[in-house]
C-alpha cells in the first residue's frame, strides 16, 4: 500500500459529503417547510458533482487514499448513472411525499448520502472500502424504506430490509475475513496478483468468494437472495421504491463486476459457475412468479429481479464484451425503470394512490399519452425489437453466445418470452378493458417531464438517442477493467 | 519442575478468567449477572492487552467498554422488561435442527481446515502493516493507522454514524403538543420590567395581587 492520499481523485465524493452536511444544517434551521429548497439544492449538488467528476477527474485510472479508492472510466460510467438516478428520483418524489405528509427535509439528504455510499462502492479498490461504502448506502436505504413511519407496511418494509440486509452484510464480512485470512491482503490489485499465481488451490479464498457472492447477490436482489424484494418494494413509499429499483441496483452491479473482474480474475472459473446459476434462477423466478401478481409495484419488483438475471448473463460470459453488455443493459434498465415508476406515481385518485394493475383499465380512453408512454415502457421491459430494452438483451445474449454460453442465452430467451406475457397483459388492460375511474392528474409537471423523456429515449428511435452513444461509452468504460 | 515466569503466570490467569467469564456471560440465568460477568471479561482482556504491550488499548477497553458500553447494557437490560424465560421457550423444539446445522457447519470447517493452506505471499502481505510495539508508541501507531493510512475508512465510518443519527431522528422524533421547551432567546431578551414590579405597600393594607405580564 503506497502512502499517497491523492485527495483530488475523490473530489466529487468530498464535495458531495460536505454538500449533504451543509444542507443538513440548512434543513435543521429551517424545518420541513424548506423541503423544496433542499430538494432542489440536492439536485444541483448531483449536477455539480457529476460535472466535477467528468471535467476534473476524467476517465484515467487513478488511485487515492493509499490504493483504497480508484477512479477509472468504468467508475465514471457507473457514477454518471447513479447521479442521474438520484436526481431523477428527487424530481419525481415531491408531490407524492407532500400528499403523504412525509416531505421531510431529511429525505433528499438521505438520498444524497445513499448516493454517496454508492459512489464509494463503485470506486472501492479494497475489501474494506467496499464494505464501508456498502454500509453507508444500505443504512440510508433502510431509513428511506421506513420513511412513512405511520404506515405499518412502510415500517415493516424498513424492518425486513434492515434485518435481512444486516444478515447479508454479515455473510459478506465473513467472506471478506476468509479472503483476507487466506491471501493476507484486502487490496484488489494485490488480490488479483496473488490469486493469479495460486488459482483455485487456495480453497479458503474460494469459500470466501462464495460468501461474498451471497452477500452481493442479496444487494442486487438476485435469486436465491431475492425474498425481500417484493415486500420492500410494495411497502416502501413509491418514490423510494423507484430509487431502490434504480440507483442501488446500478451501484451493486458495479461492485459485483469490480470485485469479480478486478479482484478475482484468477478464480474466474469458480465464480463463473455461481454467476451462471444465479442469473438463470433470477431470470426464471422473475418471469414465472410475476405472472400471478396483481399489484404493480410487486410486478415491477419481480421484473427487476428478472432484469438483474439478464444483466448477470453478460458478467457470466466473463469477457470484455460481456462486461460491456452489462453496462449497456443496466443503463437502459435505468431509463425503463425510472419511466415506469414515474408512471406508477401518476396512478392517483381523489381517495389516494392506487397500486393495482386493474386500476389501469382503459387508461387509453382517459389519458392516451400516458397510456402510450406506459405501453412503450412495457414493450421495452419485455424486449420487443427496436425499443431500448431489446438492444440491452441483444448485446447481453450476443456476448453470452460468443463466450460459448449458448444454453444460458437460450434460457434467457425463453424467460423473456414468458415475461412478455405479463408486460403485454398490462398493455392489454390499458387499451382494451372497460375504463376504470380516471386518475386525477395532479402528479406534478416534473413527473410528466420524466415520463416524456424516458418514453422518448425508449421508443423505436432509441437506437439513435440512447443505444448508439451508450455502446461507445460502455466500450470505453469496460476497457478500464483489467482483462 | 514446571517453571513459569511471572508474565506467563499472569497470562494464564487473565486468559483463564476471560474464557470462564465469557462462558458465564452466556450461561447466567439473570441478564444483570451476565452483564457483570461481561465486565469481568473486559477487565481480564485489558490485562492481556497490557501483557502484549498495548497499554492504550487496555485503557480504552476499560474506559469505553466497561465505563460506557457495559453500563449502557445494564441500563437497557434493566429498563426493557424482557421476559427471558419466554424467549427460551422454543429452545428444545429448535434444538435438533439447530444442532444438525451446527454439526454440518463444524464438519465443513474441519474439511476446510484440513486443506488449510496459506499462499506464499501471505506472510509478506501481512508483515508490512504495523510497526513493532517497541519502535513506536501505542498512541502514535494507532494514530498513524487510523488517521493517516486508513483516513478514508475512518471518515466514511463517521458518515455512517451520521446517517444512523439522522435515521434515528427521522424515524422516532415527533413534535408533541403541550411540551414546554426552554427558549433561551426569550429568556435572554427578558427585561427586569417584565419580570417584576415595585409596589409601594401602605402600612396595614397588605400587597395587592400583581398584574400578570409575559
Amino acid at each position: 500500500m503506497n502512502g499517497e492520499l491523492n485527495l483530488f481523485v475523490a473530489l466529487p465524493e468530498i464535495i458531495m459529503a460536505v454538500w449533504a452536511m451543509a444542507l443538513l444544517m440548512l434543513g435543521v434551521f429551517q424545518g420541513d417547510k424548506s423541503y423544496n429548497q433542499i430538494s432542489n439544492l440536492t439536485i444541483v449538488g448531483f449536477i455539480v458533482c457529476a460535472i466535477v467528476m467528468l471535467v476534473n477527474v476524467g476517465g484515467e485510472r487513478q488511485v487515492a487514499f493509499g490504493g483504497m479508492f480508484i477512479s477509472d472510466a468504468f467508475a465514471v460510467f457507473m457514477k454518471t448513472l447513479v447521479y442521474a438516478g438520484g436526481a431523477v428520483v428527487l424530481l419525481i418524489s415531491t408531490t407524492y411525499l407532500k400528499d403523504h405528509k412525509i416531505a421531510r427535509f431529511e429525505f433528499p439528504i438521505l438520498v444524497m448520502l445513499a448516493s454517496l455510499g454508492m459512489l464509494l462502492m463503485i470506486s472501492a479498490n479494497s475489501l474494506m472500502s467496499l464494505y464501508v461504502g456498502l454500509e453507508l448506502q444500505s443504512l440510508s436505504l433502510y431509513v428511506l424504506a421506513a420513511m412513512n413511519r405511520d404506515r405499518t407496511r412502510s415500517t415493516e418494509a424498513g424492518l425486513k430490509y434492515f434485518l435481512l440486509g444486516a444478515l447479508s452484510s454479515g455473510m459478506l464480512l465473513y467472506g471478506i475475513s476468509l479472503i483476507y485470512g487466506f491471501t493476507g491482503t484486502v487490496d484488489f490489485d494485490v488480490l488479483a496478483q496473488v490469486l493469479k499465481t495460486e488459482g483455485a488451490s487456495n480453497i479458503g479464498a474460494v469459500i470466501g468468494i462464495v460468501f461474498m457472492l451471497a452477500g452481493l447477490a442479496f444487494k442486487v436482489s438476485a435469486v436465491p437472495f431475492h425474498m425481500w424484494t417484493p415486500d420492500v418494494y410494495e411497502g416502501s413509499p413509491t418514490p423510494v421504491t423507484a430509487f431502490f429499483a434504480a440507483a442501488p441496483k446500478v451501484a451493486a452491479l458495479a461492485l459485483f463486476i469490480r470485485v469479480m473482474v478486478g479482484a478475482f480474475p484468477g478464480l474466474m472459473h469458480e465464480w463463473q459457475q455461481i454467476v451462471i446459476f444465479i442469473s438463470i434462477a433470477s431470470m426464471l423466478v422473475g418471469a414465472f412468479i410475476a405472472l400471478v401478481q396483481t399489484n404493480i409495484k410487486r410486478l415491477l419488483a419481480y421484473s427487476s429481479i428478472g432484469h438483474i438475471g439478464y444483466a448477470l448473463v453478460g458478467l457470466a460470459a466473463g469477457t470484455q464484451a460481456g462486461v460491456e453488455s452489462v453496462l449497456i443493459y443496466i443503463a437502459i434498465y435505468l431509463t425503463m425503470t425510472l419511466g415506469t415508476f414515474a408512471s406508477v406515481l401518476t396512478m392517483r385518485r381523489s381517495e389516494g394512490m392506487v397500486e393495482n394493475i386493474s386500476d389501469l383499465a382503459g387508461l387509453s380512453r382517459n389519458n392516451l399519452p400516458m397510456a402510450v408512454a406506459l405501453a412503450i415502457f412495457m414493450f421495452s421491459l419485455a424486449g420487443i425489437p427496436l425499443l431500448a430494452g431489446f438492444w440491452g438483451k441483444w448485446y447481453v445474449f450476443l456476448a453470452a453466445v460468443e463466450a460459448g454460453l449458448w444454453p444460458v442465452a437460450l434460457i434467457g430467451l425463453l424467460a423473456s418470452v414468458v415475461s412478455a406475457f405479463y408486460y403485454l397483459r398490462v398493455v392489454k388492460i390499458m387499451f382494451f378493458d372497460e375504463p376504470a375511474a380516471s386518475f386525477d392528474g395532479n402528479h406534478g409537471r416534473s413527473v410528466s417531464f420524466v415520463i416524456g423523456v424516458s418514453a422518448l429515449i425508449n421508443s423505436p428511435v432509441s437506437y439513435i438517442l440512447l443505444v448508439a452513444p451508450l455502446i461507445t461509452a460502455a466500450g470505453w468504460a469496460s476497457k478500464a477493467l483489467l482483462f | 519442575m514446571l517453571s513459569l515466569s511471572l508474565t506467563e503466570l499472569a497470562f494464564y490467569l487473565f486468559a483463564f478468567v476471560t474464557v470462564a467469564a465469557g462462558a458465564l456471560v452466556i450461561s447466567a440465568k439473570n441478564p444483570v449477572h451476565s452483564v457483570l460477568w461481561l465486565i469481568l471479561a473486559f477487565f481480564s482482556s485489558a490485562g492481556l492487552f497490557v501483557l502484549m504491550g498495548a497499554e492504550f488499548l487496555a485503557m480504552l477497553l476499560v474506559i469505553v467498554y466497561v465505563g460506557a458500553v457495559a453500563v449502557l447494557f445494564l441500563f437497557v437490560v434493566m429498563m426493557l422488561d424482557i421476559n427471558f424465560v419466554e424467549l427460551r421457550q422454543g429452545f428444545l423444539q429448535y434444538l435438533p435442527i439447530g444442532a444438525l446445522i451446527g454439526a454440518i457447519l463444524a464438519i465443513e470447517l474441519v474439511v476446510l481446515g484440513s486443506a488449510w493452506h496459506f499462499g506464499p505471499d501471505v506472510a509478506s502481505n501481512i508483515a508490512a502493516q504495523a510497526p513493532a510495539a517497541t519502535e513506536v508508541e501505542n498512541t502514535k501507531a494507532l494514530g498513524q493507522i487510523i488517521y493517516t493510512d486508513y483516513i478514508f475508512i475512518f471518515q466514511t465510518a463517521g458518515l455512517i454514524l451520521l446517517v444512523a443519527m439522522i435515521g434515528a431522528i427521522v424515524l422516532t422524533h415527533r413534535t408533541r403538543p403541550g411540551v414546554k421547551r426552554q427558549n433561551i432567546a426569550e429568556q435572554v431578551a427578558r427585561r427586569p420590567e417584565d419580570a417584576f414590579e415595585l409596589v409601594d405597600v401602605e402600612v396595614g393594607k397588605g400587597v395587592p395581587m400583581p398584574t400578570k405580564k409575559g
